[in-house]
């Protein structure tokens, strides 16, 4: 449904006076989700997670120059294209509950945002389909509570009937079991043929869900991997800091890594980003920027990788 | 040293009780989790036992005395979202120095760089963040740390990296820690003992 091929972005900055840099924020991402596929984007914050789900939507700031190819269902996505579809064939389930009107009424935020067709009836049967009572209709976000306001969120984003589901952090900060029911709406919509992208830095949230979960560090993806993969102490992952990202949950190892993920002040170094926090790393790998390839039915940009 | 809290009530304004009659106390030397629903008090507790908030009925004791009403509060609280801690019109070095810390091998542990002290609070992301928010708590005359969902929105690296020096600093300075967190295999794999709030009553486990 989705492909993105070598996806860069850069951003144009002004530094003093009127001389310009240009700062490298994604390098040669490739991604890919098929139609009833859940795949979840894992990293860190400052990982380029939330600029891919930007760039998809093309809602980046005008500073932004994107290089390398997305298609969607096969076509190339234009700025016209994505103008289109964006809230009608591809669609956002933000972050935050904030993020609906505090000063619109429930049932007429989902009825804007129902495209063609007769906009109660599809309103109404939304809400049946997630157990929102008629009286919410008429109420307002601040009246809802956390659970209700929630579902409000994604009844919004999906009733205009959308095939690619952009989900950005749904989850941090919220109860158990608010948790697994927005989760559990994510896979019913991947069950019913869309595709899904979820975006979130916590692994555990990840694997409850995903089918396939594509890594980043420092904006690109180290590895894609299906999610049966995380198990035991990791022997099956591909890369050392997916490896490592498993083997620092609390309930796995516990066992953190030295130092921090490189950031994007000026250009970034030769080789592999992961080689200065990395066990196994060799003179290639400080030399040479390791390409993606394919391993054992997933995929990985570590030369060590077997 | 014991950080106590008994029979103490809260509600904001003319709301429900939040706290009814709540009793807690942390220990020093001790890894105490502090779990439970959402909306249930976790934060408002965290904020009284910090001094932030007075209770309207009982009393927060600090080794039996009340709290001291100035100079250094020896009950230091991190909170979860470091960029609304901090203050954006300051550089790094500046934010540090408010707490008086200077201990450059803690910095070291929590892989803090050199370079960053320089910089502004909207050039670090939240991980970066939050490793100084736990520096400048993590002073000498910190005497138990409040660490309300402190590491929920960073990723599994990070998190174990902070919470190894947390702990270790607290081993070292015998320092008490509440751990609030909904996150129930976090809260497995660093406390001692666990109180459950829900719904006005402390439940034990």
């Amino acid at each position: 449904m989705l492909k993105v091929n070598n996806l860069s972005i850069s951003f144009i900055q002004y530094q003093a006076g009127l001389k310009q840099r240009n700062l490298q924020v994604i390098s040669n991402l490739s991604i890919k989700i098929d139609a009833g596929e859940i795949l979840a984007v894992v990293g860190s914050s400052g990982s380029g997670k939330s600029l891919l789900a930007h760039a998809i939507l093309g809602i980046l700031p005008k500073n932004a120059m994107v290089s390398g190819s997305m298609l969607y269902k096969g076509a190339e996505l234009t700025p016209e294209i994505q103008k289109k579809l964006r809230g009608a064939d591809i669609t956002l389930i933000p972050q935050s509950v904030n993020f609906l009107d505090p000063l619109m009424k429930i049932g007429e935020q989902v009825r804007c945002s129902a495209g063609s067709g007769n906009p109660r009836e599809k309103q109404k049967s939304i809400f049946r389909r997630y157990s929102l009572d008629e009286k919410a209709e008429n109420q307002y976000p601040f009246q809802l509570s956390g659970g209700m306001a929630r579902r409000a969120l994604v009844a919004s984003a999906v009733v205009g009937g959308a095939r690619l589901i952009i989900a950005d952090e749904p989850t941090p900060g919220l109860h158990p079991q608010i948790v697994r029911e927005t989760l559990g709406h994510l896979r019913e919509l991947a069950d019913d043929g869309c595709a899904v992208m979820l975006i979130t830095h916590d692994i555990g949230t990840a694997l409850s869900v995903a089918d396939n979960i594509a890594v980043f560090y420092s904006g690109t993806t180290v590895e894609i991997a299906p999610t049966a993969d995380f198990k035991g102490s990791g022997e099956a992952l591909r890369h050392p800091y997916t490896r490592a990202l498993w083997n620092a949950l609390p309930q796995n190892e516990f066992q953190p890594v030295e130092g921090f993920q490189p950031s994007h002040s000026g250009h970034l170094k030769e080789g592999c980003l992961f080689e200065p926090r990395c066990s196994q790393s060799s003179q290639e790998c400080k030399c040479s920027t390791p390409e993606i390839r394919e391993i054992r039915k997933g995929k990985v940009r570590c030369h060590n990788a077997t | 040293m014991q950080l106590r809290a008994e029979n103490i009530s809260f509600r904001y304004g003319k709301g429900d009780w939040i706290l009814k009659d709540f009793n807690i106390e942390l220990n020093q030397g001790e890894i105490l989790g502090l779990t439970g629903p959402s909306g249930c008090g976790k934060s408002t507790l965290a904020k009284i036992l910090a001094g932030y908030e007075r209770p309207l009925g009982g009393s927060v004791e600090l080794d039996s005395r009340s709290f001291p009403s100035k100079g250094f509060n020896p009950v230091q609280l991190v909170f979860q979202h470091p960029e609304k801690a901090v203050n954006p019109r300051w550089q790094m070095h500046r934010i540090l120095r408010e707490s008086g810390c200077q201990d450059d091998s803690l910095y070291r542990s929590l892989g803090i760089e050199e370079s960053w002290m320089k910089r502004w609070p909207n050039e670090l992301s939240g991980g970066e963040l939050q490793r100084f928010c736990v520096a400048r708590a993590l002073t000498r005359q910190t005497r138990f740390l409040i660490a309300d969902e402190m590491t929920t929105m960073l990723d599994a690296i990070t998190q174990a990296q902070i919470w190894h020096v947390v702990l270790e600093y607290a081993k070292q300075n015998n320092m008490g820690v509440l751990v609030v967190s909904h996150e129930n295999r976090l809260i497995e794999r660093l406390c001692d003992r666990v109180v459950c709030l829900r719904d006005n009553a402390a439940g034990r486990t």
